[in-house]
């Protein structure tokens, strides 16, 4: 039987970028608003999720052509890396550095070396929630 | 002295208490599993205008971003609960051939 779902089809085709750009939006506010890579990155696999449910997983596969072992493995690979610079500076462990920039549209910004780290771990949430959906979902 | 908006609002987030109440009544009660995820869904609308009242209350915007947040949840929730309902999975492994 084939399932009539243009509905959900179209609607998530809309859904999908209105959850990404939130996604983006809530990993950016971070640090000094609620929000953060942890938020972000359960958001943005929300969003595949619910892709998976519209679609099936080979075409969410070809979709997004994205191996999600690898994209963990990147992202610890950043945090790691972002918390180790302050150790060969001759500082402690995790320490954070932050200046400002006058940016060409932004203006005046201030730009934190956490944001690095945020984005590992971003990766991180993205990857593993991924890793462990399609392999429970995937299963016969 | 509480100004008149403050009455309003908490009269509001009672009369919403109580529906919730009877919203758990349901999500308990409820005979057939359609029931109860309506029930469930009805329960993050009413979170949804717990917290959007709240919002008001105290006079900040910060909660703006978890009633969207609450609310993509929720609806993601309804979506596979009626996936599930419908055809007995949430996620397919291949559907392009039927």
């Amino acid at each position: 039987m084939k399932l009539n779902n243009v509905i959900m089809r179209t609607m998530t085709q809309m859904v999908f970028f209105i959850i990404f750009l939130f996604s983006i939006h809530i990993f950016l506010a971070g640090h000094f608003a609620p929000g953060g890579g942890f938020v972000g990155g359960l958001l943005m696999s929300c969003a595949i999720v619910l892709l998976l449910i519209t679609f099936d997983l080979k075409t969410v596969q070809t979709l997004l052509p994205i191996n999600y072992m690898t994209l963990t493995a990147i992202g610890l690979a950043l945090a790691l890396l972002t918390a180790c610079i302050s150790a060969f500076a001759g500082e402690a462990f995790f320490t954070h550095y932050f200046d400002y920039f006058t940016l060409p549209l932004l203006g005046k910004t201030e730009l934190h070396t956490a944001m690095l780290f945020d984005t590992g771990v971003y990766l991180v949430v993205v990857g593993v929630t991924m890793i462990i959906i399609q392999s429970i979902g995937g299963d016969e | 002295m509480m100004t008149f908006m403050q009455i309003i609002i908490i009269i509001c987030i009672v009369a919403i208490g109580l529906a919730m109440l009877g919203i758990v009544y349901r999500l308990i009660k409820g005979p057939t599993a359609p029931d109860r995820v309506i029930a469930l869904d009805a329960v993050g609308v009413a979170i949804i205008a717990l917290v959007g009242l709240f919002s008001i209350f105290v006079g900040t915007s910060f909660y703006i971003e978890i009633i969207l947040l609450l609310a993509i949840l929720s609806f993601i929730g309804t979506i596979a609960f009626a996936k599930f309902l419908e055809k007995g999975e949430i996620i397919d492994r291949d559907n392009s051939n039927q």
